[in-house]
């Protein structure tokens, strides 16, 4: 089940019925894209987002570009790094693709990296977030977003809107201590202080002590950040705890309050201020056209993994168009760097010095939207670059 | 002062929470002597069957818990029946090959029935927040969960210790061959005190999931729990493991209290030390087999 080819083939008929009748794609005239994929594991949600996002563009865009026909072979690879190399391995060698994407998390990346590099092809990074992974290798791009990117943000609005002191609960992994760190730099430098400092297990049954201590401690906020699957259940104990009711507020980066989880978590959550790179209640017709089509297709709503995956393939289109079809890699690279569209977040661009993102980075607050829980932007951080890098 | 009432409060909650979960462990592993590593499934499958009624059907809450004992008892008896029974004399080694196999897949049938996210229950609002008493901040939900564990620990421990079942039971772990010389139909007690324990750990699923959170991965999350319980309680009776419970609750909640750096090891520590003292467990006699 987790090798699914050329998933698009039923919309690829109905959309472009004409070109494939006439004859079927030659391998030359076909371009491949390996998506590495957690499918499985306690990652699967992002996986999921990711393979629907990519499916709905290519319903909509059609399966042809640049006089190629795009071809996407899913692995999956349950998140860990050591299946991921495999399966790059394979794509590469067997496969011979054109494009690796996806990619869960940090390790994941990053274990593909040294392969992207040796078959210089580009690595399209469509969720992991640590801010070291662009530079792993030249041939990585992102289009997701970096931890630092929305904790640096978050540490300087909460200081300039009267946060003097915060407690932190961070999830002790990679992502967990650049979100920490950031926060606290940008926190600090504007004047706040860090009363209380907690890195909690990554697999951590029970938040109740850790919260009992931040609500003895009496910050103005807690700064969290916890993988998305958490935040569910983080929220609910913060409830249960009372912290809301002693004026204790939630801030952090925005994985905490996931649109894929958000309505479930009950009316606790309201009012948590978070920044992020994608609200499903962002107001621009793209976006509500993007979110119904999702809706439509898929059941549910789209999260900020389903976005990123969204403009990851927009990226391989792109740079198709622009190479007129080409796949050399070091051409391909080339042209994704600086490229600049609009996004169902708002404006993106592929900084071409980094080949990182750069993108808008929105302060919301949860509230009740025609009965659902949405995360409402009410402040916009433009162009946000990622502030994490180690070589400046 | 009230901190550490506080604290010892929500340790009790979450050693009671452990209890339910571990005891049917504790009796398929101590008693019958068959290593059960899809214990945590039977709690998985009672969790979600609570989450489905509750949430998709608009039963109650209070109604649903006593279908999530009943519908994990279920599942258990059929596959006592069908596939456990035929493990009971092989080795060890298959029994654990056996059912670690099971509760993988169990992890894949629940991923692919009802995705991997984490799933919550809808409470009712009365089972909410929290209230003060004398300035010592009691959860309402915890407060319910010791409730329902401390009444169901009396009652299991008045069968075991009054009934005839209770006699018969023991007879037929102390030594099953007499026991069935003496006319006690060793396989039914054996299938009915599994299927309790299975169900006893879909309740304790379904009341778990507010506090440790539901997904498919649950039971490979906390197998490691539920051995840590059966160990260090031993398994002469339930008492062992209920006293095991409510240290390892207790002690996991202060150390992340009071240090939450070393938060994650305090209850391995404490699991250590209690075998290195007493290596059969605290209430463990030395195995008879």
């Amino acid at each position: 089940m987790f090798e699914r080819r050329v998933f698009s083939r039923a919309a690829a008929v109905a959309a472009i019925a004409g070109l494939v009748a006439v004859a079927p794609a030659k391998a030359a005239d076909s371009v491949k894209v390996g998506l590495i994929l957690p499918m499985t594991g306690g990652q699967a949600s992002t996986g999921k987002q990711i393979e629907n996002a990519i499916k709905l563009y290519m319903q909509q865009k059609g399966d042809t570009v640049a006089g190629k026909k795009v071809e996407i072979i899913v692995k999956d690879d349950a998140a860990i790094p050591d299946k991921t190399k495999t399966a790059a391995q394979e794509l590469i060698v067997n496969d011979k693709v054109n494009f690796i994407a996806g990619f869960g998390v940090t390790p994941a990346a990053l274990a593909a990296a040294p392969l992207a590099t040796q078959a210089k092809i580009p690595e399209v990074v469509m969720a992991a977030g640590t801010s070291i992974i662009t530079e792993r290798s030249p041939y990585i791009v992102r289009t997701s977003f970096t931890l630092a990117q929305s904790s640096t943000i978050i540490g300087d609005w909460a200081v300039k809107n009267g946060i003097k002191k915060v407690a932190t609960l961070t999830s002790d992994y990679a992502p967990g201590n650049d979100a920490l760190n950031f926060f606290k730099q940008h926190f600090t430098a504007g004047g706040g202080e860090v009363v209380e400092e907690v890195k909690v297990p990554l697999q951590n049954p029970d938040f109740a002590p850790f919260l009992q201590r931040m609500k003895d401690a009496k910050p103005d906020a807690i700064f969290v950040f916890v993988p998305a699957g958490q935040g569910g259940n983080f929220m609910k104990q913060y409830a249960e705890r009372g912290l809301d009711k002693a004026g204790i507020k939630v801030i952090g980066p925005g994985d905490v309050t996931d649109d894929d989880l958000l309505n479930n978590m009950g009316d606790a959550v309201l009012g948590t201020v978070t920044a992020h790179l994608y609200s499903a209640a962002h107001p621009s017709q793209m976006n509500k056209d993007f979110v119904a089509a999702y809706k439509k297709a898929f059941g549910n709503r789209p999260g900020f993994m389903a976005v990123s995956g969204y403009d990851g393939i927009h990226l391989i289109y792109e740079a198709l168009k622009k190479t007129g079809g080409d796949t050399n890699g070091d051409n391909l690279i080339e042209a994704m760097k600086g490229q600049k569209w609009e996004s169902p977040r708002g404006p993106i661009s592929i900084d071409p010095e980094t080949r990182d993102i750069v993108q808008n980075i929105y302060i919301r607050k949860v509230e009740k939207v025609d009965g659902e829980l949405y995360n409402v932007e009410f402040a916009t951080f433009e162009a946000v670059k990622d502030l994490g890098k180690t070589k400046k | 002062m009230t901190a550490i009432l506080t604290n010892l409060f929500d340790g009790v909650a979450y050693g009671m929470l452990l209890f339910v979960l571990a005891c049917g462990l504790a009796v398929t592993l101590g008693l019958m002597n068959f290593v059960n590593l899809a214990h945590g499934a039977f709690a998985m499958a009672g969790g979600y069957v609570c989450m489905v009624l509750v949430n998709r059907m608009g039963w109650p809450f209070f109604a649903a818990l006593p279908l999530a004992f009943v519908s994990s008892a279920a599942i258990g008896i059929a596959l006592e029946r069908t596939l456990y029974r035929h493990l009971y004399t092989r080795s060890h080694l298959d029994q654990v090959l056996f059912t670690i196999g099971l509760t993988f897949m169990s992890v894949a049938a629940v991923d692919y029935i009802q995705g991997s996210s984490r799933v919550f229950i809808n409470l009712p609002a009365a089972l909410q927040g929290q209230f003060d008493l004398f300035g010592v901040g009691i959860g309402r939900y915890r407060l319910m969960i010791i409730v329902i564990c401390g009444l169901l620990t009396i009652g299991l421990q008045m069968v075991l210790a009054k009934t005839r079942f209770g006699s018969r039971l023991r007879a037929a772990v102390d030594d099953p061959r007499a026991a069935s010389g003496l006319g006690i139909n060793v396989p039914q007690v054996f299938a009915f005190t599994f299927a309790f324990g299975c169900g006893l750990a879909g309740l304790g699923g379904a009341l778990s999931a507010e506090i440790l959170g539901l997904d498919p991965y649950f039971p490979l999350k906390f197998m490691i729990y539920f051995l840590i319980v059966v160990t260090v309680g031993g398994s002469s009776s339930i008492t062992g493991p209920f006293l095991a419970s409510l240290l390892l609750g207790i002690g996991d909640v202060a150390g992340k209290y009071y240090v939450p750096k070393m938060g994650p090891f305090v209850i391995y520590t404490m699991m250590i030390v209690i075998l290195i003292w007493r290596p059969n467990g605290l209430f463990g006699r030395t195995a008879a087999r």
